[in-house]
């Protein structure tokens, strides 16, 4: 039943929607041109957009000065570990939040979100100093911790959000059937909860791979992120536009292309319970 | 959590297994010029050490500078060798945070002697040095000959304020970008607070009187903070208050500045012709004076030091006599020129004719740094040690908060009087918190 | 419907979250007061001693609190306004029929991958620098004086550049709460004659309503604390004209190694975020019962 439109009004959009969605993108594309820019072309007045010389000297350099593969390798670790880990334990309690909620529930739900209010400057020294007594620092499995712990608020939220659009009736008809709690669980819920689950998941990696505080100050070397990485180029001397730019694509391209590939995924998954 | 246990567990032992042979060493570095240089060339180190392995993290200044602060007063012992400045070495020596350089100072092929005497007295306390100079700076003017000639004017070797001030009104030309002056003014105790320190005291003014009593107060202040902000106004570039080192360089490196006056280390960037489009048209001058017996120059040299406490007290030496010796100035000089290696720590660097020939600014730089007098930094008496900072622990944040209000008045936000109104009042109460004055 | 058995499950579910997060806000909380009424500073071992409330009165009494109150709420709210207004508007586009919407969506989804630290340092050398950047060379192509962001308009750059970031985000919730609206619904309001405007105002807008909820919840507890795009740009001046709470504790803590200061500082954050929340709640938490 789609709607009847005019081709005219049609192609009035398009062009609309297609110059506003490359303003709002040019930015990133403007660095990644400039990464292959040498350092003179990058300032030249009046900018150059596609006609220069291109060059790949850019991202040899910002690769003979980090071990890139190492940053990466880290910032993957990080993200993809930490969330899996927080799936594994706001599963059970956004699970247990949807399907027998208390007068409280609301409640907790809020407290949860609001540990993520507090600035996390102000506990940088104690959490550095129980990180210390630890041994967890510089190590990929404090970062983990860390970020499992600052992003569970989130990942339980969405989580119970996106189950509470599973209708209670068909687990009434399951329960009636005399399904256990593990069965309930692994053949009534899960699928119908994959999409938010794996919505979840994505944006809890997009999360976890940009944090830049934590992952900043927690680490030195062994187990630093990308995050680390970028920041030996946020004022190196001289000329550094070119060189900035290689580094800062090389940051953000993973994510960039894992966002585009999963993007439907995740828009699916987005709802937290607004589609109703 | 099993599988990504047992897959954390064989990642970090996939990382170990290749590095456990040697004893690795952890360098937290600032990521200036030269150090990227010294990084890139670890593998001569390595020839000649087998078994020590080089681990850098490099950062931005800022960032190294909370990194390693929160490292070493915390006693959690991520770094081996720290990259540090002039201003904490003193600081962090007496409070027992640093391993002494006993070896470097007794070792005749190191030749201690050789460093610059300011330098090294910077960084000697009680007779121990603490930290080993990689390279040294003052200030000075760097001043673009091709303009002044077009503006038919003449730098001296020791140009006074008013002369600087008259010539970058003359220089100005805004419709073809060329801005008279860029001078920093980005805030930082590091950035514009070092500018602005450094040449308030060429004006007499001082940041605390004996009594520990701040003094923006007081009419020399408002002088200097006058004068900046006029000059900025009529003669420096656009977006002038968030322009720290970086910014200038790239500026005047792209020939839109007349005049800079900043880092002698700038010298060899702005004249080397791969990065700077005005290389063979720069000349040095003396940091300007107002005739009161002190120049606007400032002391600066960026060291490596070693925590005390450390397990690896002994590779951590080597390393640093390498990085600070006679020898790893001839490798920077085969491999990328004598115009390249870091300057400002030693003498005999200074009376090597290659050198002199190679590095037009060499003259310049040496006397500036001599000229500097971090015991004796303004014309009024002082209760503090440190030229273009106060060598006190407070410093950081109070020079910081201070250089926002400066920064403020340069950006035209707030007026003069009401920056030094508010960096006086700040101050004080800082100073109070802190328990000054103390005895 | 639940029953006791049910009711101790879900206790045991609950567990491991709540009582980690517990966890992980009483201890650092906890540490932070105790280090709040202390004179601790980083940089001077060994002088600790109880103060009372000297740090708080000394937070509370530094001029540039009330400017960093100021700015903060100016912060979420301005950066809340862009991306509520802008996203509705990018939604409203992108569920019209047009040539390559997947790539168009694609496109402006994408600033929300790239990391703070990265745009914040491409919008400052790139584009706002008031010599080299691309916004003063289209301003001088067009014979008007640069504007030097950072100096004159700080508090409004970081504001566009973190909306920037978060414009993706909220033009995401609202998409997806704009397709999920009956497409009949639509029709039968057009059947009836109803304008763009009024179908707009009477049944497109309250149907977001839960979206903007959303938006506004999660985006706030980012906003609270943005730190690295002021830290990177502005260093939360000239002066204090783009301080925030988080950047001034930050200050505190890093810059003064204050940590007595900082925790004092960091409590009152706390504090007020709180409060933050709990308006947030009674504004709209009854947008969020299902």
């Amino acid at each position: 039943m789609a709607r009847k439109v005019s081709t005219k009004r049609k192609l009035v959009m398009t062009a609309i929607a297609w110059t506003l969605g490359l303003l709002i993108f040019f930015p990133i594309l403007w660095t990644v041109l400039t990464s292959f820019k040498s350092e003179g072309d990058a300032i030249a007045s009046p900018p150059v957009f596609l006609f220069f010389h291109w060059t790949t000297e850019n991202y040899t350099e910002v690769q003979s000065r980090s071990d890139y593969a190492l940053h990466f390798w880290n910032s993957v670790i990080m993200s993809v570990g930490s969330t899996l880990l927080g799936l594994l334990i706001a599963i059970p309690s956004a699970w247990a939040m949807a399907f027998s909620p208390t007068r409280r529930t609301k409640d907790v739900l809020m407290w949860m979100l609001s540990t993520k209010m507090m600035p996390p400057v102000g506990a940088l020294i104690p959490v550095y100093l129980i990180f210390r007594d630890m041994g967890l620092l510089d190590s990929r499995i404090g970062l983990v911790i860390v970020l499992t712990l600052i992003n569970l608020p989130i990942i339980v939220w969405m989580l119970y959000t996106y189950f509470k659009e599973i209708p209670g009736e068909i687990l009434e008809a399951a329960r009636m059937d005399g399904a256990s709690l593990a069965k309930e669980i692994v053949y009534v819920l899960t699928p119908m909860a994959v999409p938010g689950i794996a919505s979840t998941l994505l944006l809890n990696i997009i999360l976890a791979w940009n944090e830049a505080f934590w992952t900043l100050n927690l680490t030195t070397s062994k187990a630093a992120p990308l995050t680390t990485f970028i920041a030996s180029y946020s004022s190196p001397e001289g000329l550094f536009y070119a060189k900035l730019s290689a580094a800062s694509t090389m940051a953000i391209a993973p994510i960039l292309i894992l966002g585009w590939f999963s993007q439907k995924q995740l828009v699916r998954g987005l709802t937290f319970g607004a589609v109703k | 959590m099993t599988l990504k246990t047992i897959l954390l567990g064989a990642v970090s032992a996939l990382a170990l297994s290749g590095i456990a042979s040697a004893e690795t060493l952890t360098i937290a570095t600032v990521n200036n010029g030269d150090m990227i240089r010294m990084q890139k060339l670890t593998d001569d180190f390595k020839a000649k050490n087998p078994g020590i392995d080089l681990q850098w993290v490099t950062l931005e200044e800022n960032v190294l500078r909370q990194r390693v602060t929160t490292d070493i007063a915390t006693k959690s012992g991520q770094y081996d060798i720290m990259t540090i400045g002039i201003y904490e070495t003193p600081i962090w020596g007496k409070q027992g945070w640093l391993a002494p350089l006993d070896k470097l100072t007794s070792d005749a092929k190191y030749d201690a002697n050789d460093l610059l005497p300011p330098i090294r007295s910077g960084l000697t306390v009680d007779g121990k040095l603490y930290a080993a100079p990689f390279y040294g700076e003052s200030s000075m003017v760097m001043y673009r000959k091709d303009l002044f000639d077009k503006a038919g004017l003449k730098m001296p070797e020791k140009p006074t304020w008013d002369f600087i001030a008259d010539a970058a009104r003359k220089i100005t030309d805004k419709g073809s970008e060329t801005y008279g002056i860029c001078l920093r003014g980005k805030a930082g105790w590091g950035e514009n607070m070092a500018f602005l320190t450094a040449t308030a005291n060429s004006f007499g003014a001082r940041w605390f009187d004996e009594n520990w009593k701040p003094q923006f107060d007081q009419p020399e202040w408002k002088n200097t903070l006058d004068f900046y902000v006029k000059l900025m106004k009529d003669a420096g570039p656009p977006g002038a208050s968030s322009n720290g080192f970086n910014e200038n360089l790239a500026l005047f490196q792209t020939g839109k500045c007349g005049m800079w006056i900043d880092a002698t280390v700038a010298a060899s960037f702005v004249t080397n012709p791969k990065e700077s489009k005005v290389a063979d048209q720069v000349g040095f001058a003396l940091a300007p004076d107002n005739g009161l017996g002190k120049r606007g120059n400032w002391l600066w040299s960026w060291n490596l030091a070693i925590p005390a406490g450390s397990k690896k007290v002994e590779a951590a030496e080597k390393f640093i006599a390498w990085a600070t010796s006679k020898d790893y100035l001839n490798l920077v000089a085969e491999k990328d020129g004598w115009a390249n290696v870091p300057p400002g720590t030693r003498t005999s660097l200074y009376q090597n004719p290659e050198y002199q020939k190679a590095a037009s600014f060499a003259k310049m730089t040496i006397d500036s740094i001599n000229s500097a007098d971090p015991k004796h930094p303004t014309v009024k008496p002082v209760p503090y040690e440190g030229v273009q900072y106060v060598a006190i622990p407070e410093f950081q944040g109070i020079g910081t908060a201070v250089g926002q209000q400066f920064s403020a008045a340069l950006a035209g936000q707030v007026s003069v009087d009401q920056a030094l109104k508010n960096a006086q009042q700040l101050t004080e109460r800082e100073m109070a918190k802190a328990g000054y004055p103390k005895k | 419907m639940a029953t006791t058995h049910t009711r101790s499950a879900a206790r045991l579910m609950m567990a491991p979250s709540v009582i980690l997060l517990f966890a992980w806000m009483i201890v650092p909380l906890g540490m932070t007061i105790y280090f709040s009424f202390l004179r601790y500073n980083l940089l001077m071992p060994g002088m600790e001693e109880f103060t009372g409330f000297l740090n708080y009165s000394f937070f509370l009494s530094d001029p540039a609190f009330f400017d960093a109150l100021t700015n903060t709420l100016l912060l979420v709210g301005g950066v809340l306004a862009i991306t509520i207004i802008g996203g509705i508007a990018f939604a409203l586009l992108l569920d019209q029929p047009i040539f390559g919407q997947g790539i168009v969506r694609i496109l402006v989804i994408a600033p929300f991958f790239v990391m703070p630290t990265v745009s914040a340092l491409v919008w400052k050398n790139m584009f706002m620098n008031p010599v080299n950047g691309l916004l003063a060379w289209i301003a001088r192509s067009l014979g008007f004086q640069p504007v030097d962001f950072l100096a004159t308009i700080p508090l409004l750059s970081v504001i566009i550049i973190v909306a920037w970031q978060w414009l993706p985000f909220a033009t995401l919730i609202m998409l997806t709460a704009l397709q999920s609206l009956d497409e009949e619904q639509k029709e039968a309001a057009e059947m009836d004659g109803a304008g763009f405007v009024s179908r707009f105002i009477y049944i497109v807008l309250p149907h977001m309503a839960r979206a903007i909820t959303v938006v506004i919840l999660i985006e706030t507890i980012f906003l609270l604390s943005v730190f690295a795009e002021i830290l990177v740009t502005t260093n939360g001046g000239p002066g204090t004209q783009s301080t925030n709470l988080t950047y001034l504790v930050y200050a505190q803590a890093l810059l003064q190694f204050d940590i007595g200061g900082a925790s004092a500082g960091g409590i009152v954050a706390v504090i007020l975020a709180n409060i933050v929340a709990i308006f947030l709640v009674r504004l709209i938490g009854k947008n969020l019962e299902a």
